[in-house]
């Protein structure tokens, strides 16, 4: 497993010592993961300066803290998962807190925070995207389409730092001015941003969706005397609806792996909150902000990669799901054709 | 109604930042220098950006053009059509456009700079105490946007060869030419168009993400242009980044930022109109092919 082969604890860190008399007897590689230094940071170091890291680390050893926290490993999946008492606080927490003394990896705020933007995207992109779906594909004029079409689609050309920066820049003033809310980025305003990312998402899937229901159901509905609004609300969005459910999964998919919004927008502060309006760290911010300065190789390092591989899961089943469910559904409709 | 919200929505974003921006763009922000102050209104321009962009765009293509596009006459023209392979081999597909941009990323810095880019370093230069391939570099940065767009140009290309009517080929096979002849001198030149779209569609995403190249070979600051595969390089997209969460002084800095944020919008959309123009006009050919 990722994580099994990397031990975080800070006793068993500080557990050998290479005296600075050793310097040079120890391989260079060697030498630089005992100090805990990124590679650009070991060239730029003489070898006076490298010595006196290596006394002191020996120091820092007889000053270790004397706190049965340092003895624990933290990457171990119950500290990763679960609340633990850490000396200093006065109940069980979950903390996310790699660069302390004591490496907490605790992933539950994250996940609160991916959760959290996602929610609130979906809840603003998925109704107007379907409703802009519907009406595109059922009530438009098709000369209106031709140019509505590739319209919304044009929000899928602008790449999500401008986004990203539109929401940073723009937006968290002006919705802080509109709702006063304390802290200027959070998950709302974040959410918001990467809605706009996950509109030409749903939009593109339920068109697509609603599009291939037969001419034939629309037509007979009509000429049983429904008005087009009750033909499409009524008999083709029903008929679709898986489609658009595997358009929501996919938008799913689409928001919970976007990086560059949420890390302008959301505030980056890892605290366990549900308030919408509290500054928000999503699993995508966490490994974009920390993994340049991680040693390679290290604990730091190896958990930010198992936070890429969660994530490579739940898109992996997001798309699995909804292409299923697309494919089903054109099947289908296709097969009574 | 809710597709005019949405318009307005996105006319609201483009007015904003074109407006804003729009006046500061000159000829001497966009082919200036930044190597004295990257952050100086008067004198900052971005060409080591646009240069950045360009060079691992036009090498990612170099890239992933060949393998998307064999994979694609693979799919289309070889392969069996409902074998276990080709299913596997187009689940994969379809499930490498889903993958979050922060994961390849990821990838490249594990799989390009750690394992590719370590173990030329072992080979080539045993000796040299700083890596020469095992660092971000713009040939890894390249490689992975060329993985994260490989399914844009394998769908785009596939399109194009189903499009084409089987009697070209059935007519190309009946006059003793063999499949290969026939897929390269008949099927290959029709599809041309598609290929060339799906290319266009690649580089226009490729040049707006950032998360791929965080790790893998964008620069914060460097004093010259790139010189060699194994440089780092400065990068529109990224640059956006920087000015907006890095800049000294926000309220100072807004005009670059504008300015970066209008390039970069103006580069993308006239790429996207580029494919969008060859792709109709190859649709109406077909049309009339049909």
């Amino acid at each position: 497993m990722l994580v099994g082969a990397t031990n975080s604890s800070l006793a068993q860190e500080y557990r050998e010592i290479i005296p600075p008399e050793d310097f040079a007897r120890v391989p260079p590689d060697r030498l630089r993961q005992y100090l805990g230094l990124t590679r650009q940071q070991f060239e730029q170091m003489d070898e006076e300066t490298l010595k006196d890291l290596m006394s002191l680390r020996i120091e820092a050893k007889a000053q270790m803290p004397d706190d049965p926290d340092a003895e624990l490993n933290t990457t171990e999946w119950r500290y990763l998962l679960g609340p633990h008492q850490w000396t200093g606080y006065d109940r069980p927490a979950y903390i996310w807190q790699p660069v302390s003394q004591i490496h907490k990896y605790n992933l539950l705020p994250l996940f609160i925070g991916s959760l959290k933007t996602t929610f609130v995207a979906l809840l603003f992109a998925v109704p107007l995207a379907i409703a802009a779906a519907l009406y595109v594909s059922q009530l438009a004029h098709p000369r209106a389409r031709e140019w509505l079409k590739p319209g919304i689609e044009l929000l899928s050309g602008i790449p999500s730092v401008v986004l990203g920066f539109f929401a940073l820049i723009v937006m968290a003033s002006f919705f802080q001015a509109l709702f006063g809310y304390p802290s200027r980025l959070n998950a709302f305003v974040a959410g918001l941003a990467l809605g706009l990312a996950v509109i030409p998402v749903v939009f593109s899937i339920a068109e697509d969706a609603l599009t291939s229901v037969p001419r034939s159901y629309t037509e007979a509905a009509l000429a049983l005397g429904s008005t087009r609004w009750q033909a499409a609300w009524q008999i083709v969005l029903p008929a679709a609806l898986p489609g658009v459910f595997a358009a929501t999964v996919l938008g799913f998919g689409r928001a919970i792996g976007e990086t560059m919004i949420v890390l302008m927008a959301s505030g980056n502060a890892s605290i366990v909150s549900w308030n919408l309006f509290d500054s928000t760290r999503t699993l995508t911010a966490t490994i974009a902000a920390e993994l340049a300065e991680t040693v390679v190789g290290g604990h730091h390092y190896r958990v930010l990669f198992l936070l890429g591989a969660l994530l490579f899961a739940v898109t992996f089943v997001a798309n699995l799901v909804g292409d299923l469910v697309i494919h089903r559904l054109k099947g289908r409709l296709e097969g009574r054709r | 109604m809710a597709t005019f919200l949405i318009l307005a929505i996105l006319a609201l974003i483009l007015g904003n930042i074109f407006l804003q921006g729009g006046t500061g763009l000159s000829p001497r922000f966009i082919f200036g220098n930044a190597d004295k102050d990257m952050f100086d209104v008067a004198s900052a321009g971005v060409w080591p950006m646009v240069f950045g962009t360009a060079a691992r765009v036009i090498l990612m293509t170099l890239f992933v053009i060949p393998v998307g596009v064999t994979t694609a006459i693979y799919l289309t023209e070889y392969a069996p059509a409902l074998s276990p392979f080709t299913r596997i081999i187009r689940g994969a597909v379809n499930n490498l456009a889903g993958v979050p941009s922060i994961v390849f990323g990821l990838f490249g810095l594990g799989f390009f700079i750690s394992a590719v880019g370590g173990t030329l370093d072992v080979f080539l230069y045993p000796d040299s105490p700083k890596p020469v391939w095992g660092k971000a570099a713009l040939i890894w940065a390249s490689l992975t946007l060329a993985v994260m767009t490989l399914p844009v140009v394998i769908v785009a290309t596939e399109e194009s060869l189903r499009a084409i009517p089987l009697g070209l080929r059935e007519a190309s096979l009946a006059l003793g030419a063999t499949k290969l002849q026939t897929v390269l001198r008949v099927v290959l030149p029709q599809a041309l168009p598609g290929i060339l779209t799906g290319g266009i569609l690649a580089v226009s995403r490729a040049a707006g993400e950032v998360a791929p190249i965080l790790f893998t070979g964008a620069a914060y600051y460097m004093a010259s242009l790139p010189q060699s595969l194994t440089d780092q390089f400065m990068d529109l997209a990224y640059h956006v980044f920087v000015l907006s969460t890095q800049s000294p002084d926000i309220e100072k800095t807004r005009p670059i930022l504008y300015g970066t944020v209008v390039v970069l919008l103006l580069l993308t959309f006239a790429l996207n109109l580029v494919a969008i123009l060859i792709r109709a006009r190859v649709r109406r050919n077909l049309r009339r092919l049909a």
